[in-house]
């Protein structure tokens, strides 16, 4: 901040008589880090010769991975796999924000059932669960749907409703809801309260306040979470095995290898490709983080301030209405949210 | 503003009437058999010191808050409850939201809405509440900005105007529903004093329009020039009510005598 105020004497000082000169901008020889120099070039050599020793090592044998990374088998794992990540995310994103409104009504009755569910969900480990869902066919052999107590309308033979591949979605959803429940619960904590006082004295209803005002705030709050339990779940997926489903990324490389006996390049060859899509949604992420920080975040701030050197404040996260000072017909228009930083 | 009340308003039911109500949050009680008036086109000027209830009074207008005990009205229509065989029956939250669609409410920090920018926070309620067509309310929402003289800062988010702007803007964002009744709960407390005026001044224009208008506000210079009446609120009750001029030049009771020789 203080670089943007040249212009101004120092505090205490008089100012010099109109047309004085400046002070010479400071010209000093700059501080040497010898041993950063060091200790980077150790890293560099390190990793260079691992690099190397790997690329001819025999136990990798790349001439494995190259052949299998596309291989049918695999390729079709891997999409999978994604399909697994996303439709067991999306519907945990959404029952998590069932669960965080629950958590957060009056209603005791529905905030306690939100709170139970979260106990048993997060309580237990997802392997586990994911077994006792491979299992709901001897538990119940048939689903019924109707009047309680009454003939059914519709039954089905549980076996035959639910493939394993639902199961696992199912699985991996509900154990993610329960996570994702208390992301989407912290980032509508995060909205200031003034916020629903404002919505609401407009005439907004409830779900308009929520829909409109605070979920689209709080979303600057929950996406970098979030972000990080789609990559964590892309990963969870590789327990589906306990369903049991088997045509996941890594079953699928390890069933393949079990045939050829080269368990470490097919191993290579499912972390190429979850680190393929961890990338993808990474960018993903950088991108949803951009648009939802419309208005708002100091790094824009900072951008105009370095630009026109008028006095800004620091947006601190989660706070009100920030404050900032700038004179009239001053500055440069506010940066979109699709122009590049 | 006496003269914006036409004869046939003297008739109607007073714009607010405040009937012995009183509130507590658990054992505090913050009003305490509150009655008042303000008639059709009136600006009521609530003074007094902090914790004295006069934001909470304010809120209750539009029902953020729940009164505990007596009757507030609205141009005739009970706030908050529907009266019916001698029973009071709690509003629907759509009825309730209904209610504050013409109350207008303009904030202390603000609040305006940062993800959207001016335009859009002016249109947003037109717009999702009242579902006018969008090109209507674009056109009412830049006019709006420009008569709190801000048609140039209609794209820009609220994180870079000024507070003075700011206020402008959640001004004109509470303008944009038409209300017939005007809130301002301290308007400029959260203001550098360098940006008092501005918004001050958009607050005479629309009393001198004839809006109807209670503010808090410790702006005593404001409440002598605009405001029709002057309350003075202490410890939950009205201490003091009045012609402005003369509350502020000669208070008869030692609480406000008190309270104007520190801020006068």
């Amino acid at each position: 901040m203080s670089t943007t105020n040249n212009s101004r004497p120092p505090a205490g000082a008089t100012p010099p008589a109109g047309g004085a000169r400046e002070s010479e901008p400071i010209k000093a020889i700059r501080l040497r880090h010898p041993w950063r120099i060091v200790f980077a070039v150790v890293l560099v050599v390190g990793f260079v010769l691992f690099i190397v020793d790997a690329a001819g090592r025999e136990a990798y044998k790349w001439d494995f991975v190259a052949k299998y990374v596309f291989d049918r088998r695999i390729t079709e794992a891997a999409l999978n796999t994604l399909q697994l990540t996303v439709y067991s995310m999306v519907i945990a994103i959404i029952l998590g924000v069932i669960l965080a409104v629950m958590r957060l009504t009056p209603n005791p009755v529905v905030n306690s059932l939100a709170w139970f569910y979260l106990w048993v969900f997060r309580g237990t480990p997802v392997y586990v669960q994911l077994v006792f869902w491979g299992l709901l066919s001897i538990i119940y052999s048939t689903i019924d749907i109707g009047i309680p107590f009454m003939e059914p309308w519709f039954s089905f033979e549980t076996n035959a409703a639910l493939s394993t591949f639902t199961l696992a979605i199912i699985g991996l959803a509900l154990n993610e809801a329960a996570y994702m429940a208390e992301i989407v619960r912290a980032g509508l904590l995060s909205v200031d309260k003034g916020q629903d006082e404002a919505a609401t004295a407009l005439g907004m209803t409830w779900f308009q306040t929520m829909w409109r005002v605070i979920l689209p705030q709080s979303m600057r709050v929950i996406i970098p979470p979030t972000g990080n339990e789609v990559i964590s779940m892309l990963k969870t997926t590789s327990l589906v095995t306990a369903v049991p489903y088997s045509f996941d990324l890594y079953t699928r490389s390890r069933d393949i290898s079990a045939e050829t006996f080269t368990p470490i390049p097919l191993l290579i060859v499912a972390s190429i490709w979850y680190l393929f899509f961890t990338s993808i949604l990474m960018v993903g992420q950088h991108f949803l983080e951009k648009r939802f920080a419309r208005g708002v975040g100091a790094r824009e701030d900072r951008k105009i301030d370095t630009m026109s050197g008028t006095l800004t404040g620091a947006v601190p996260l989660g706070s009100g209405q920030p404050t900032v000072v700038r004179p009239p017909g001053d500055g440069p228009p506010p940066t979109k949210p699709g122009e590049p930083r | 503003m006496s003269d914006a009340t036409t004869p046939s308003a003297a008739a109607r039911a007073p714009m607010v009437l405040a009937d012995r109500v009183s509130k507590s949050f658990g054992s505090n009680e913050v009003l305490k058999s509150i009655s008042l008036e303000v008639k059709h086109g009136e600006v009521m000027c609530l003074v007094g010191p902090s914790g004295s209830g006069k934001s909470t009074f304010l809120r209750c207008i539009n029902h953020l808050e729940v009164v505990n005990a007596g009757r507030l009205m609205v141009d005739g229509d009970l706030i908050g409850y529907r009266e019916a065989g001698g029973k009071l029956y709690e509003l629907a939250p759509k009825d309730a939201a209904r209610q504050r669609r013409d109350i207008g409410m303009v904030f202390q920090r603000f609040n305006l809405f940062p993800h959207m920018t001016a335009l859009e926070n002016v249109m947003e309620a037109p717009l999702r509440v009242k579902k006018v067509p969008r090109a209507k309310v674009e056109q009412d929402a830049r006019a709006l900005l420009a008569r709190v003289g801000l048609a140039d800062r209609a794209d820009y988010y609220p994180a870079h105007l000024s507070g003075g702007q700011q206020q402008r803007v959640a001004i004109a964002r509470a303008l944009a529903m038409e209300p017939k009744l005007m809130l301002f709960d301290e308007p400029t407390s959260a203001l550098d004093p360098e940006l008092v005026g501005e918004v001050l001044d958009v607050m005479k224009g629309l009393a001198k329009e004839g809006m109807t208008m209670i503010v808090v506000t410790h702006e005593m210079g404001f409440a002598r020039e605009v405001a029709d009446s002057l309350v003075f609120m202490d410890g939950g009750v009205v201490v003091e009510s009045g012609d402005p001029d003369e509350v502020l030049s000669n208070p008869q009771h030692r609480r406000t005598q008190a309270f104007l020789s520190k801020v006068l």
